[in-house]
């Protein structure tokens, strides 16, 4: 029975693990959400390298709609090979290019198809995708052509939760939700970008780190790729994350929202000392 | 009949859990793929049941208060599959038990016994009421007692799913819990009313094959205005007194609000709207609530939020205004009932947990008036399809 063990480079989690292998056993797509920067499109990355597979990419976009998925008929290109002569315009397949979905069907061996980011997309777009998630076929309607996946891929879907997705559609996929990581797990992560890095500094700076998302309320908590950023500023200014009247330094650079600055700030300036 | 319980339980507990995904567990569980301890099958459960991390406590709850106290889960799973066929025609449909007869249960029970009879339960500890299986059990082969003994606290492979479970790390991310600013967007987001505004930047295909087409083949591009959200809300909030409470959460609404309305005209009043608005919270800048009513009831949506908690005699008397500055010559109630009365849609977000509702006379009188949905995530969901609903019969 095809299924993953562990991965190379990837953190598997247990749960993530099982999550996995029962969408492999169950022929379903798997939806990942979690915060930014928990590693959701790394996971599909990682299950095509386990499973030696081909990955075919998705991006969705706030404009993309569920069609462009599976072709796109160019018409302007036609109208213009109509209007000065170039190649067959009789010929409509020409002008038909298959989206990721329907590369992902009509590829000769299985592959592991990541649509990431399904949520930028206008609400109903995941419903307007059920069939083909489910049954993995489509019509071409201009040429009466019917693509049908030769192998079901296993289909791995993203969502930072900026919308709701509808009831339709979550019933046929399995669902998991991956936490941001802990300190110890962020540990792990830091030190993959930054091998040499102090242990004692590091783990002041996720102290202080962990310390600024702990505070309620924030409207959009630092993730992980803003500490990495954080890191980067203090490493080339040499300082540490938390100064002598425990204020922290750079604070600009975790936070993006006014609002959220100043709540730290309140929490965490002049003579206050942090933890 | 513990893996029905459990079913039962997730929906006690609130967790919506479909047939479909019921079986698709029960799928999982005949391929083979899932070891048969209660650390996976934990884990799988959650992965085909819930979807929504807003879920996941619930589950929890779910989880501990049918596997607690079960016996060994061996036991457990070849009880649960015998009898489970008669138990289902307790609550299922003619049409859903026909469904699940095409489930092979004979199969499923002995997928399991085989593997257990491979000793995959090998090294088990036990639960804290452990029962030695007839039969086959590794636990007889390794000589406990078959009466079954209690054998210990250490934990067992099942012990450790509950402790999981028992851990409830999910509790912040409950849906009735857990509401910021991201939640709340994502339950109005539901609101936008796309159109199409603004200059013309978009290409329509269809529009320019026709041009192309009527203009003997000549190239003709037809753009047209790219589509906005154009959703109008008129928002209204109660300040200070019983408020001050929930302050926190009302700037967050507000902020999501803010994020997801681009036309959003907002308000504040002091418990119960009379003849004035005002603009800023410290309620200086006053504005007579009947211009407000003429300015917006056409095109706006209104939403109040209140905790619409105060003295009967602030709704139904002249004068009952709580502050002594404002001297209304109608009661407040009168003043709402105008509100309602002019705009098409209204709801009324009340922070206030439900279950005080009908203890609170105010609360009730304003219900008279205003559909009111609780300050939740749940409850804006609630609030918005109110919102979005057939408009009122005339």
């Amino acid at each position: 029975m095809l299924r993953i063990e562990q991965t190379d480079g990837y953190i598997l989690s247990d749960e993530l693990r099982d999550a996995v292998n029962a969408a492999i056993v169950l022929e379903r797509p798997i939806l990942v959400k979690g915060e930014p920067g928990t590693g959701k499109t790394q996971l599909a990355v990682a299950i095509a390298e386990a499973l030696d597979m081909p990955l075919l990419r998705w991006q969705v976009k706030s404009t993309t709609r569920a069609k462009d998925g599976l072709y796109v008929y160019d018409t302007v290109k036609r109208l213009n090979d109509a209007r000065f002569g170039d190649g067959d315009v009789s010929d409509i397949r020409r002008y038909i290019r298959l989206g990721p979905l329907g590369e992902a069907f009509s590829a000769e061996e299985r592959v592991v198809l990541l649509i990431d980011e399904i949520d930028k997309a206008e609400l109903e777009f995941p419903n307007d995708l059920l069939h083909e998630l489910d049954q993995m076929d489509f019509l071409i309607d201009e040429t009466g052509e019917t693509v049908r996946a030769k192998q079901r891929p296993i289909v791995v879907i993203t969502s930072n939760a900026e919308k709701e997705l509808p009831e339709a559609f979550l019933r046929r996929c399995l669902f998991h939700f991956i936490e941001f990581p802990g300190p110890e797990l962020m540990q792990d992560i830091v030190r993959v970008h930054y091998p040499d890095l102090d242990q004692q500094l590091l783990e002041q700076i996720l102290d202080a780190f962990f310390g600024v998302r702990r505070v309620v309320g924030l409207r959009k908590p630092p993730s992980t790729s803003e500490l990495l950023d954080w890191i980067r500023v203090l490493l080339a200014h040499g300082w540490q994350p938390v100064a002598e009247d425990g204020s922290l330094p750079f604070l600009g650079v975790l936070l993006k929202k006014p609002e959220d600055l100043k709540r730290v700030l309140s929490r965490f300036s002049g003579e206050r000392t942090l933890i | 009949m513990l893996l029905f319980a459990f079913f039962e339980s997730l929906r006690a507990h609130g967790v919506p859990v479909s047939l479909t995904e019921w079986m698709s567990l029960l799928r999982l569980l005949h391929s083979g793929a899932v070891a048969p301890d209660l650390d996976s099958f934990y884990r799988t459960a959650r992965t085909v049941l819930v979807k929504d991390e807003g879920y996941y406590d619930r589950f929890d709850r779910a989880f501990l208060a049918t596997f607690r106290d079960v016996e060994v889960p061996e036991e457990l799973l070849e009880r649960v599959l015998e009898a489970m066929k008669k138990e289902y025609a307790r609550v299922f449909s003619e049409e859903e038990m026909k469904l699940l007869e095409a489930l092979p249960f004979e199969q499923i029970l002995k997928n399991f016994q085989e593997q257990l009879e491979q000793g995959h339960f090998r090294g088990h500890e036990g639960g804290n009421r452990a029962i030695g299986r007839r039969g086959t059990s590794t636990q007889g082969a390794d000589g406990f007692n078959p009466a079954g003994v209690r054998i210990g606290q250490s934990v067992g492979r099942h012990g450790k799913a509950v402790q999981i479970a028992e851990f409830r790390r999910f509790r912040e991310y409950d849906r009735d819990r857990k509401l910021d600013t991201r939640n709340m967007r994502v339950a109005l987001s539901r609101l936008r009313r796309m159109l199409p505004d603004g200059p013309p930047e978009e290409l329509n295909i269809e529009e320019t094959i026709d041009a192309t087409a009527r203009n003997a083949g000549e190239i003709e591009l037809v753009f047209e205005p790219r589509k906005r959200n154009l959703q109008r809300i008129l928002l209204l909030t109660d300040v200070g007194g019983s408020m001050s409470g929930y302050a926190d959460l009302v700037s967050r609404f507000f902020s999501a609000m803010k994020d997801e309305i681009k036309d959003l005209e907002h308000y504040y009043f002091h418990n119960c709207i009379y003849d004035d608005l005002y603009r800023d919270a410290g309620r200086h800048e006053a504005v007579p609530s009947a211009e407000v009513i003429e300015k917006f009831h056409q095109k706006y949506l209104l939403v109040l939020v209140g905790d619409a908690s105060m003295s009967p005699t602030e709704l139904l008397y002249p004068g009952g205004a709580i502050d002594l500055f404002v001297q209304n010559k109608r009661p407040g109630l009168a003043h709402l009932q105008d509100f309602a009365g002019a705009f098409q849609k209204s709801v009324w977000l009340n922070p206030e947990p439900v279950k005080y509702w009908e203890l609170t006379q105010s609360i009730k009188l304003i219900q008279q008036v205003f559909a009111m949905y609780p300050l939740t995530e749940d409850g804006i969901v609630d609030a918005v399809a109110h919102l979005l609903g057939r408009r009122r019969a005339a």
